[in-house]
C-alpha cells in the first residue's frame, strides 16, 4: 500500500495581539477571573452592535503581506451559524467569500528542501469562550470570547509530517517576527486543525478526515503521522473511509472520532448586517508593508551574505526573533559576527533552556554581548572566560553589569605576560614527557594536548594562540 | 383638580406639556402622577412594565426647573418607550416569555438621549413578541387594543407605542420600525409615526428584528412634537456602525402647515393604489391629492414597478436576519431556560420550544430555510438583488418628485381575534410601508380622516435618504389639511376623536 500518498491541508487559528478585543474595548489579555473582561457587546447581549476593530484588519494585513497574500480591497464579514455554548450569539463572525487576504505562499524547508506551501486565504474572526468542566456541571467564561482571530488556510500543498512541522515552525516564526500574535501554543494563542486524505497518483483525492485544535508543533506532526498511517491501513484491510472529524490524544498518542461528517456542514452563512463592508485602500496595505519587519528568510540571507554565516548558523540564530535582534543589536555595536552568533547558539541559548526562560528574556542586550565578544575576539579574555561572563549575566547580582567590569572584578582576564605563560609551558613539557615523545616523533596534533595542560594550569586565564605558539618553541627549539 | 382638566393636561401634545412646564403652569410630578394614574385606569394593555422610579425622576425634573437647570426644552415630560429598548436595571421583555425577566446591565443611546434630555421614562410599552408581527397580538402579555376601539388591533409591532399615545397614557413614546411597525400602528391608532433613514437614529441597546432594515422611530400626537422627538435622538453614533455621519438640521424650522405644500412635487405610486387597498382608503387617499392640488402641490401618478417584488424581499431579508439574531437565545446565560433538561442540546431545543410564541417561530424557521446552503441563492440571493432594483427605483421616482405619497395601510385596523386563512395574508397588510425599509428611507404616517366605520386611516409620505426635514414639512401640510375641517371624521387636534 506504500503508493498511496497523503494530502495534507492545515487551517491555522492565530489569536492576534491586539490590546482590545475585535468588536469592543474589553482587553484581550490572557486568563483573569472568569467573566470579568466582557462587556454587552462580546457578550452579545440583545441590542449590543459590533464595531470593528482596525486593528485586527491591519494585522490581517500585515500576516497575509508577509505570507505573501494578495489583499481584497473590499472585504466583508459574516456571520457563521452554530450553537454551543461558548459561543454567546450563536454565530460566529466570520468571513466566507471575501477573505482580506487570498493566495499567498510560505517557502518551507525539509531536509534541505525548499518546498512551496500554498495559502488559500486569510480571514479574521472572532475567539470563541471557554468551556470549564467541573464537578457540578459546567461552565462558561467569556474572557476570550471575541478576541480577534486570523485564519490561515493552506493549500493540500503538504504530503507528510515533517512537512506539517515545518509549516507550522515557519509560519510560527513569521507571525512571530510581524508581531501579529504571541503564538503561545500552550495558551491556546495558535491552534492548528489538520486536514488529511490518501489517495493514489493520478487518482482523485481521497475521504478526508479533520482533526482539530492541535496545540503544539508536535502534536500536529504526530497526529498527521497516525492519520496517515491509520487510513493507509483502513484502505489496507478492504475498509471504507468516512468523512469524520477527529480528536487527537495526545497523551495516548491515537485520534479517536468526534462526529462522522454525513452532510456538508451548514452554518447558515450572510453578510453580517452590523458591520459594514471593509475597505482597504492600496495606500493603507503599501502603509502597513512599510512597517513589515525583516523576515526570517531574509535575515538569513543577509547573515550568510554580510556576516560570512553558514546556512546552519543563519537559520538557528533567526528561529528566535528575539535571538536573531540580540544578533543585529550587537553587531551593530561593531562586534565579531561569529563570535556573537556563537554564543548565542550556545551559551545564552543553553542558560535560557536550563533556566527556562522565553528567547525575550536574556537578561542583558546587544551592547554587553558587543562588549563581551569584543573581549574574546581582542583576545583579553578566553572563550571559557567568556562563558563564564555570560552565566554570571543571566544570575541576579550581575544583572546590568558591564562585561568588562564583571572580568576585571572576577579576575577572568587572559594572561598574554609571555614571560609567565613561558614558564607555564616549561612546566607543562617537563610534566608531560609522554606527549613531548609523541609530537617529536611527529604527531604534530598532540601539542593541543600540552595546550589544554596549559589552560588549566591556568585556570582558563592563559591565551591559548600564544601557549601553542611558545609551546612550538620551547619543543622545536 | 377635576376630571374635566386632568383630560384637558392629559391630552396636551408634547409640545403643548413643554411650554406648560416652561411657564411654571405644571409641573413633571404633576403630569407623571396623572400618567401613572391613567395607566393603571386603562384597560388597553398598552403598558408591560411600569417604571417604579418615574416620580422620582419627575421630582428631579422639577427640582432642576426651580433652579434653571432643566436639561433641555421637554425635560420633565413624561414618555414610554417600545419594550425592546434595553434600559439598564429595567425588565425588557420584547413581549416574550424568553425574556420575561431579562433585566439588561445596559442601556439603549435612544434611551440614554431621552434621559439626558431629562424626560420621565413611564415605563416599557406592548409590542408583538421580538417586533414579529404587526398587531400586537403576538405578545406574550396578550394584545393591546386599539384605544379608537378596543375590539379592534392596534397595530403593530409598536402597537403599545401607539396605543399609549392615542390613549394619552404618554406625551410620545418610542418605537422600532422594521417593516413599517411605527407608522402602521401610528395609522391604526390616529397618531404620527416617523421611521427615520436607516442610520439617522442609533440602534445600539434596541434588540434587533432585522439589523439591515431596523430604525428607531417616535410616535407623537402631532408632527411639531415628531419633529422635536426627532431632534432629540437623531445624530451619530460611534457604537452603531451604520450610524450616518451626517450633521441633524432643524427639523421644527420647515415646519410651515399648508404653506408648505406650495409647489412640492408629489408622486402617487400605483402599486400603493390598486385593488388591494381598501376602497375607501382609496377614496381618502383621492381627496388628500386634490386637496395637495388646492394647496399648491403638483400631484401626480406615478409608477415604480420594482415595488410588487418588495414584500417577498422584505420577508426573505427580514426573517434571516431575524432566525440569526434570535440564535442567541439558548437558555445559557440569561432569559428563559426550560426544566429538567437532560444536557446542552435538550435544554436549548426545549428552552426555544417553550418560550418563543408561533409567529417567531415560524419566522426563524423560514429564516433558517431561506439561508440553508441550497436555498440560499434562490431566496436570500435573489431577495438582495430586488432589494438593489428597489433602491434604484425609488432614486429615479425622486429624481422627478419630492416625496412620494401611499395609504400608510392597505387597510383599518381589524377586530382583535380575527382569522386570517393563512399568514401570508396577515404579511401582505405590510404591502405600503415594507418597501421603504428595505430601501433604507425615511417615511412618516399622518393621520388623514376615517374610514366608513370611523377608524383611523393614515397617509404615508416618503422621501429620500436624510429627508426627514422636508418629509415632515410635508405632513405639516397635510395635518393642516387635516384639522382644517375638510376631512370627514377628523377634527382638532389630529390626533383626536
Amino acid at each position: 500500500m506504500s503508493d498511496y500518498k497523503a494530502v495534507i491541508g492545515l487551517e491555522v487559528h492565530a489569536e492576534l495581539d491586539t490590546a482590545s478585543k475585535i468588536y469592543c474595548g474589553c482587553t484581550t489579555a490572557f486568563g483573569g477571573e472568569e467573566n470579568t473582561h466582557v462587556c454587552p457587546i462580546c457578550l452579545g447581549l440583545p441590542g449590543a452592535l459590533p464595531l470593528l476593530n482596525r486593528k485586527v484588519v491591519e494585522f490581517c494585513i500585515k500576516a497575509g503581506l508577509a505570507l505573501n497574500c494578495k489583499i481584497n480591497n473590499y472585504s466583508r464579514q459574516d456571520r457563521k451559524h452554530y450553537f454551543y455554548p461558548d459561543l454567546p450569539k450563536s454565530f460566529q463572525t466570520s468571513q466566507l467569500d471575501l477573505p482580506i487576504c487570498y493566495d499567498g505562499y510560505l517557502d518551507i524547508e525539509v531536509n534541505g528542501q525548499t518546498k512551496r506551501i500554498g495559502i488559500t486565504r486569510i480571514h479574521i474572526e472572532e475567539d470563541a469562550g471557554k468551556l470549564i468542566h467541573g464537578l457540578t456541571g459546567t461552565r462558561v467564561d467569556y474572557n476570550r470570547g471575541a478576541t480577534g482571530l486570523i485564519e490561515i488556510v493552506s493549500e493540500p500543498d503538504l504530503t507528510n509530517p515533517d512537512e506539517v512541522y515545518a509549516y507550522m515552525e515557519t509560519l510560527r516564526q513569521v507571525l512571530l517576527y510581524t508581531g501579529v500574535s504571541n503564538c503561545k501554543m500552550e495558551e491556546g494563542s495558535l491552534r492548528c486543525d489538520v486536514n488529511v486524505s490518501i489517495h493514489r497518483e493520478g487518482e482523485p483525492f481521497g475521504v478526508r478526515t479533520e482533526m482539530k485544535n492541535l496545540n503544539s508543533l508536535s502534536a500536529a506532526k504526530a497526529a498527521a503521522a497516525y492519520e496517515i498511517k491509520r487510513q493507509k491501513q483502513v484502505l489496507a484491510e478492504g475498509g471504507d473511509l468516512f468523512q469524520a472529524t477527529l480528536r487527537w490524544d495526545d497523551a495516548k498518542g491515537i485520534n479517536y472520532v468526534m462526529r462522522v461528517k454525513e452532510h456538508a456542514d451548514e452554518y447558515y452563512y450572510f453578510p453580517e448586517p452590523d458591520i459594514m463592508p471593509i475597505v482597504i485602500t492600496p495606500e493603507e496595505v503599501e502603509a502597513i508593508r512599510a512597517t513589515l519587519p525583516e523576515l526570517p528568510k531574509a535575515r538569513q540571507q543577509r547573515y550568510k551574505s554580510q556576516y560570512g554565516l553558514s546556512d546552519y548558523d543563519a537559520n538557528i540564530l533567526t528561529v528566535s526573533k528575539a535571538l536573531s535582534d540580540l544578533f543585529d543589536q550587537a553587531v551593530a555595536c561593531e562586534a565579531p559576527a561569529k563570535v556573537c552568533a556563537n554564543f548565542i547558539m550556545g551559551d545564552i541559548t543553553r542558560l535560557l533552556n536550563e533556566k527556562a526562560l522565553q528567547p525575550e528574556e536574556v537578561p542583558f542586550g546587544g551592547k554587553e554581548l558587543a562588549e563581551l565578544a569584543n573581549l574574546i575576539s581582542q583576545g583579553a579574555i578566553s572563550s571559557s572566560a567568556g562563558s563564564k561572563v555570560v552565566e554570571l549575566l543571566f544570575q541576579p547580582e550581575f544583572a546590568g553589569k558591564a562585561p568588562k567590569a564583571i572580568v576585571e572584578e572576577q579576575n577572568l582576564g587572559q594572561v598574554s605576560d609571555q614571560g609567565a605563560i613561558k614558564a607555564m609551558c616549561q612546566q607543562v613539557i617537563d610534566a608531560n614527557p609522554k606527549v613531548v615523545e609523541d609530537y617529536r616523533g611527529g604527531k604534530k596534533q598532540a601539542i593541543s594536548a600540552l595546550v589544554g595542560q596549559v589552560m588549566k594550569a591556568s585556570k582558563g586565564k592563559a591565551n591559548p594562540a600564544m601557549a601553542n605558539q611558545l609551546l612550538e618553541e620551547l619543543l622545536n627549539g | 383638580m377635576d376630571n374635566m382638566q386632568k383630560q384637558e393636561l392629559a391630552s396636551l401634545t408634547l409640545t403643548q406639556a413643554a411650554g406648560l412646564l416652561a411657564k411654571g403652569e405644571t409641573s413633571s410630578s404633576e403630569l407623571t402622577q396623572l400618567m401613572l394614574e391613567r395607566i393603571a385606569a386603562s384597560d388597553n394593555n398598552a403598558y408591560i412594565t411600569v417604571n417604579a422610579e418615574a416620580m422620582a425622576a419627575a421630582e428631579a425634573a422639577d427640582a432642576r426647573r426651580r433652579t434653571g437647570q432643566s436639561l433641555s426644552l421637554v425635560d420633565g415630560v413624561p414618555m414610554a418607550l417600545k419594550d425592546n429598548f434595553c434600559v439598564r436595571g429595567m425588565k425588557t421583555t420584547c413581549a416574550s416569555r424568553m425574556l420575561e425577566n431579562f433585566v439588561p446591565p445596559y442601556t439603549a443611546a435612544v434611551a440614554e438621549k431621552l434621559a439626558d434630555a431629562g424626560t420621565v421614562l413611564l415605563g416599557k410599552v406592548n409590542m408583538d413578541e421580538f417586533a414579529a408581527g404587526n398587531a400586537t397580538d403576538t405578545s406574550y402579555f396578550g394584545p393591546t387594543k386599539n384605544p379608537r376601539d378596543p375590539r379592534r388591533v392596534a397595530g403593530g409591532s409598536s402597537g403599545g407605542s401607539a396605543a399609549a399615545v392615542a390613549e394619552d397614557t404618554a406625551y410620545f413614546t418610542m418605537g422600532s420600525d422594521t417593516g413599517g411597525s411605527v407608522r402602521q400602528p401610528a395609522a391604526f391608532c390616529g397618531v404620527v409615526g416617523l421611521k427615520p433613514t436607516y442610520g439617522r437614529v442609533s440602534r445600539y441597546g434596541v434588540v434587533a428584528f432585522a439589523s439591515s432594515l431596523d430604525q428607531v422611530g417616535p410616535l407623537n400626537k402631532t408632527v411639531e412634537d415628531c419633529a422635536l422627538t426627532l431632534s432629540l435622538i437623531a445624530g451619530c453614533d460611534p457604537r452603531d456602525a451604520s450610524s450616518l455621519p451626517s450633521p441633524v438640521p432643524d427639523y421644527l424650522a420647515g415646519l410651515k402647515g399648508a404653506e408648505g405644500l406650495k409647489g412640492l412635487r408629489v408622486g402617487v405610486p400605483q402599486e400603493y393604489m390598486g385593488p388591494g387597498i381598501q376602497e375607501d382608503i382609496r377614496q381618502n387617499v383621492k381627496k388628500l391629492i386634490s386637496d395637495l392640488q388646492a394647496a399648491g402641490a403638483l400631484v401626480e401618478e406615478c409608477s415604480l414597478p420594482q415595488l410588487e417584488y418588495a414584500l417577498g424581499a422584505y420577508y426573505v431579508i427580514s426573517s434571516a436576519e431575524f432566525s440569526s439574531n434570535l440564535g442567541r437565545f439558548d437558555g445559557v446565560k440569561y432569559g428563559y431556560r426550560a426544566k429538567g433538561y437532560d444536557g446542552y442540546d435538550d435544554m436549548l431545543r426545549r428552552s426555544r420550544s417553550e418560550a418563543f410564541g408561533d409567529e417567531v417561530k415560524r419566522r426563524i424557521l423560514l429564516g433558517t430555510y431561506t439561508l440553508s446552503a441550497g436555498y440560499f441563492d434562490a431566496y436570500y440571493l435573489r431577495a438582495q438583488k430586488a432589494r438593489t432594483l428597489i433602491i434604484e427605483d425609488f432614486r429615479r421616482a425622486f429624481g422627478k418628485y419630492d416625496i412620494l405619497l401611499t395609504p400608510t395601510a392597505p387597510v383599518t385596523p381589524w377586530l382583535l381575534g380575527t382569522a386570517f386563512a393563512d399568514p401570508s395574508q396577515v404579511y401582505a397588510m405590510d404591502m405600503c410601508t415594507v418597501s421603504v425599509n428595505v430601501a433604507g428611507l425615511p417615511a412618516i404616517s399622518v393621520p388623514w380622516g376615517v374610514d366608513r366605520d370611523g377608524l383611523p386611516v393614515g397617509v404615508q409620505l416618503i422621501g429620500p435618504a436624510l429627508s426627514e426635514d422636508r418629509i415632515l414639512q410635508a405632513a405639516h401640510g397635510v395635518e393642516a389639511l387635516a384639522n382644517s375641517g375638510q376631512i370627514p371624521g377628523q377634527k382638532g387636534g389630529a390626533a383626536h376623536v
